[in-house]
């Protein structure tokens, strides 16, 4: 490395690194992990009950492996993993905060994970009661009228709340043509639109990042359908003119869809249905804490006024006459089942265990601590890196790096540098009305302490770009790989493992390695 | 409140440090009339301890999760179940478990910063290797939602290949496949035609599917076991599909059949629902769908794909690839909105997968199998007939009682037993006897003897 300056950031450390082949080079014919229990009836002849749909290959590359050769590989596997149980992640819009272990706990109880979907309802009274309690309490976080919770993740909430938005104006006489979208909004939303059969306008933000009003005004018409709104935005800005976005909308007949990806910054200090918001879903990986395991599940319930209610997906949970619990597959204005069963129910387990271990008061705390968290990274870095927009942040806040960039160092450059220092990266280039955005979004789960060894670590950052901008620009100097050459692997994909020699045994040395 | 690491002095620090006089001035941009003045209307804050009894209170089936009504309620019974119909109860080895908790697998994001993210991004190129091995497909994405979406998904995918608008979709896929198929496409313009199926073997009726074909069809949707646990066959469905230029889309509910039943070979896309492969039943999710494919149709794959590569030092390690045809690069033009996919429940499928290996799938098959064959015969001893017999099946059936589906599952479950699933709801042509029974290697030989003794009590 160059002998100009070198940044020691408190938190910065050496990676754990281990070798580990892929699994298939690591199989040897004839080793087994499993023991089937004795069968007790008699053994049957495949091959003859199944005639030509009997399988006849080997299963060619399947592994055959022993229990601690399984175990040790993919413990070895983890420890490549950067995660929010080893330190802040700021990605900003992701909402990483902790993820509770009694949720873990209380969604693998045997009466819970082992219920089946079909199994009769006077069996199911405690899954159903599961399903209402989070029902009533997200529909009271939101303000909302009712919910659904089929939805399997965020993206597919947004599918299930614009076919609602549809259906609404499809009763209505007709469906309307567009939906419009802010620039600043996440990528699912205008790709939502087009899947549910819309035409996208694009609304250009304000000079503050927020909605143009005038703007909005010129382009909702009896042809427009909805807004697809993300309030905060994805600048982290509440859009204080929020009831005047609706009332706009309403005046031409129509909806307000909010995105609630950033509904962390909301919770227990303001509700939706109470400004206007007609649709909106929930990420319940966000804000209530179910883990990301590295890209899902998620879940995306989406809640709605009394006006979308006929439309939700079928079934919904209902209480029967009794008093008991049961699901109404009885709605003939539904826009029809959008998932089997009823949705990510081992995310409703784990959602309503962080609601009621936060109750009211922990709800409200968390939101201000998130908000707290990233004025605080604001007051702190605000100078180190422009701030494009000055309006006052909630719960994300986003810089650019317009002062490195005159040294050639990116927003890409210090995010893969942060990692050097023992952080994940922020979000980089997002969102993409901030050129070379830096956006970070602390969560409520980091301590003062560790928010000052991201500050830390982010002011030594702008100093290498100053001194020893290479330094920023070859990042990470101290993981196991360094940066990878994704052209290559998108250009000439290699998608899956072929054994090196076809129908040959693998063994250390005959196996390819790259080590 | 015990996850937020803040003591009282750090927010009154903090805020000095920000500049602001309290903490309601950092929300001074929500209008006040909009602020909360009071407490949210939901359960008071919960002790560990509180969470748990409230859980195990729901677990024990009280629909108010009140643990006071558990200790006055009769302990939670044990059933026998013979329920299947997707939601399939395998036994999962503890390893996955121990190994998916770990926080770096558990607490990851998805690995857009593949240099530390190589854990998941691996382990995601195995899932992927391991499912194309297994579905005789050349490559497969690294996971969807589900079966039932992921189904919808292909036909999708179909629409886009082939430049074709309409769908033909067997009656023998798992009926709530068909309706998100309906829900997912309804306003894309595919019309979906369904195609019924031979009374006698309980499989897509071929010579109607061949009429039902138009120069319009994108795609045929077969389910493989169908739903009624019949094979279907393949090669006849694919022969006709092709012929007239359209795509076969195999879509598996129970990927335990791959351990036995031939690989769908020759169809262009496999949809596969992979909860069998070491998922809890957990009342209908997270479970884990796939799409396999010819490699031709790569670029119309939806989902993400991960791809080998090398790092600057030459080093060989993984990446999140062709993300081009996702939503965050080509917003409305996007091949579909997919964003989160279910990376934790695909990694706790190919450690499955990796524990019982190349012998163990094809062991515990013959299990699954070696079971339904003895419900079967024990369920026909006991006085009920099965229907579509000489049809090779896997470890799922058609059964018609004596009586009504409804009065026999309310006797079997006097004993402690969930019956089948009764099907006049979707297939009214089979009767209010037909009930759709499932064993696997966990359904013991006392189980099925003690629902044989119910089925032939008089």
């Amino acid at each position: 490395m160059s002998e100009k300056f070198i940044g020691t950031p408190r938190k910065v450390t050496t990676h754990v690194n281990q070798n580990e082949d892929l699994i298939f080079e690591k199989s040897s014919a004839g080793k087994k992990g499993y023991r089937l229990a004795q069968l007790d009836v008699p053994t049957v002849d495949a091959a003859s009950l199944l005639g030509d749909a009997v399988r006849t290959d080997n299963l060619g590359v399947m592994p055959e492996l022993s229990e601690i050769e399984i175990i040790r590989h993919f413990t070895r596997l983890s420890t490549w993993n950067y995660a929010i149980d080893l330190g802040m992640y700021p990605l900003g819009s992701c909402t990483m905060k902790y993820n509770p272990r009694i949720n873990e706990m209380v969604s693998r109880i045997e009466g819970l994970a082992e219920a089946h979907p079909y199994q009769p309802e006077s069996l199911s009274q405690g899954a159903l009661g599961i399903m209402k309690l989070l029902s009533e309490c997200l529909i009271e976080i939101t303000g909302m009228d009712a919910i659904t919770l089929q939805p399997a993740a965020g993206a597919h909430g947004e599918f299930t709340g614009i076919l609602c938005v549809r259906a609404y104006h499809t009763a209505n006489g007709n469906p309307r043509k567009k939906i419009i979208v802010p620039d600043s909004a996440h990528g699912t939303n205008p790709a939502t639109a087009a899947v549910c059969g819309y035409q996208v306008a694009n609304l250009k933000s304000n000079a503050l990042g927020m909605v143009d009003l005038e703007e909005l005004e010129r382009m909702v018409d009896e042809d427009t359908a909805a807004l697809m709104l993300t309030n905060p935005s994805t600048i982290g800005v509440f859009e204080s003119e929020i009831h005047k976005i609706a009332d706009i909308l309403h005046a031409k007949g129509a909806l307000l869809y909010m995105d609630g990806a950033n509904m962390n910054a909301l919770c227990g200090k303001t509700r939706p249905g109470d400004f206007g918001v007609d649709v909106m879903h929930l990420n319940l990986h966000k804000t209530f804490s179910t883990p990301h395991g590295g890209g899902g599940p998620g879940s995306g319930p989406v809640a709605v006024k009394k006006i979308l209610e006929p439309f939700l997906p079928t079934p919904i949970v209902k209480t029967n006459a009794d008093g008991s619990l049961g699901l109404d597959y009885n709605r003939p204005q539904t826009v029809g089942r959008v998932r089997a069963w009823y949705g990510n129910f081992g995310m409703f387990i784990r959602a309503l265990a962080y609601i009621l271990a936060n109750g009211p008061d922990g709800l409200r705390q968390t939101t201000e601590d998130a908000v707290l968290n990233a004025n605080y990274i604001r007051s702190q870095l605000e100078g180190t890196f422009e701030l494009p927009y000055k309006t006052r942040s909630l719960h994300e806040v986003v810089f650019s790096d317009k002062l490195q960039a005159k040294n050639g160092v990116k927003t890409g450059d210090m995010g893969k540098r942060l990692i050097d220092y023992g952080f994940h990266a922020y979000t980089v280039s997002f969102p993409l009305v901030v050129q070379g955005a830096m956006m970070i979004e602390p969560t409520e789960s980091e301590s003062r302490e560790e928010l000052d060894l991201l500050v830390d670590a982010l002011k030594q950052i702008a100093r290498e770009a100053e001194e020893n901008p290479e330094l920023v620009q070859n990042a990470p100097h101290t993981t196991r790989l360094q940066r990878l050459d994704e052209t290559t692997a998108a250009r000439k994909p290699i998608l899956r493992w072929k054994a090196p020699v076809a129908a040959t045994q693998l063994t250390p040395d005959t196996a390819a390695k790259e080590w | 409140m015990r996850y937020l690491p803040k003591s009282p002095a750090d927010r009154t620090e903090m805020l000095e440090a920000i500049g602001v006089a309290s903490i309601e001035d950092l929300f001074e941009t929500i209008p006040a009339e909009y602020r909360l003045t009071e407490d949210l209307k939901i359960p008071r804050q919960h002790g560990e301890s509180e969470v748990l009894d409230r859980f195990r209170a729901f677990a024990g089936n009280i629909a108010s999760g009140d643990p006071a009504k558990l200790a006055s309620a009769p302990a939670s019974k044990l059933y026998a179940s013979f329920l299947g119909a997707g939601a399939y109860r395998h036994y999962k080895p503890v390893i996955i478990d121990s190994l998916v908790q770990r926080g770096e697998f558990l607490t990851s994001y998805t690995p857009y910063q593949p240099e530390i993210a190589q854990g998941t991004l691996q382990a995601m190129f195995e899932f992927q290797t391991m499912v194309c091995e297994l579905t005789g497909m050349e490559i497969a994405n690294a996971s969807m939602y589900d079966g039932s979406t992921g189904a919808a998904e292909s036909v999708m995918m179909a629409v886009r290949v082939t430049g074709r608008n309409a769908a033909v979709v067997a009656r023998t896929v798992h009926p709530e496949y068909r309706e998100v198929l309906k829900t997912t496409t309804q306003h894309q313009g595919i019309p979906a035609t369904e195609v019924g199926y031979d009374a006698a073997t309980g499989r897509v009726d071929l010579k109607a599917l061949d009429a039902a074909i138009t120069d319009d069809t994108a795609c045929v949707l077969i389910q493989s076991p169908n739903f009624f646990g019949t094979i279907e066959d393949v090669a006849a469905i694919a022969e006709i599909a092709h012929k007239k230029g359209a795509l076969l889309i195999v879509s598996i509910a129970e990927a335990v059949s791959l351990g036995i039943v031939k690989a769908p070979v020759e169809a262009d896309i496999v949809s596969l629902e992979a909860q069998s492969f070491g998922v809890s039943v957990g009342y209908g999710g997270p479970y884990c769908g796939v799409i396999a494919c010819k490699e031709k149709f790569l670029r119309q794959m939806p989902g993400r794909l991960v791809g080998e590569t090398k790092d600057k030092n030459g080093k060989r390690g993984f990446v999140l690839t062709l993300s081009t045809r996702e939503q965050h690069i080509r917003r409305e033009k996007a091949t579909s909105n997919i964003c989160t996919n279910q990376a934790l429940v695909a990694l706790m499928v190919t450690i499955f997968l990796t524990v019982y290996g190349k012998q163990g799938l094809k062991e515990l098959a013959e299990q699954n199998l070696a079971k339904a064959v003895y419900l079967r015969g024990a369920l026909k001893a006991a006085g009920a007939s099965t229907k579509f017999e000489g049809t090779p099946s896997f470890h799922e059936f058609v059964l018609t009682s004596k009586e009504a589906a409804e009065a026999l599952n309310a006797k079997l479950l006097g004993k402690q037993i969930i019956g089948g699933l009764a099907l006049s709801k979707w297939y009214p042509e089979l009767g209010e006897n037909a009930t759709l029974w499932c064993a696997t290697e966990l359904t013991t030989k006392v189980q099925m003897d003690a629902a044989a003794a119910v089925v032939g009590a008089k």
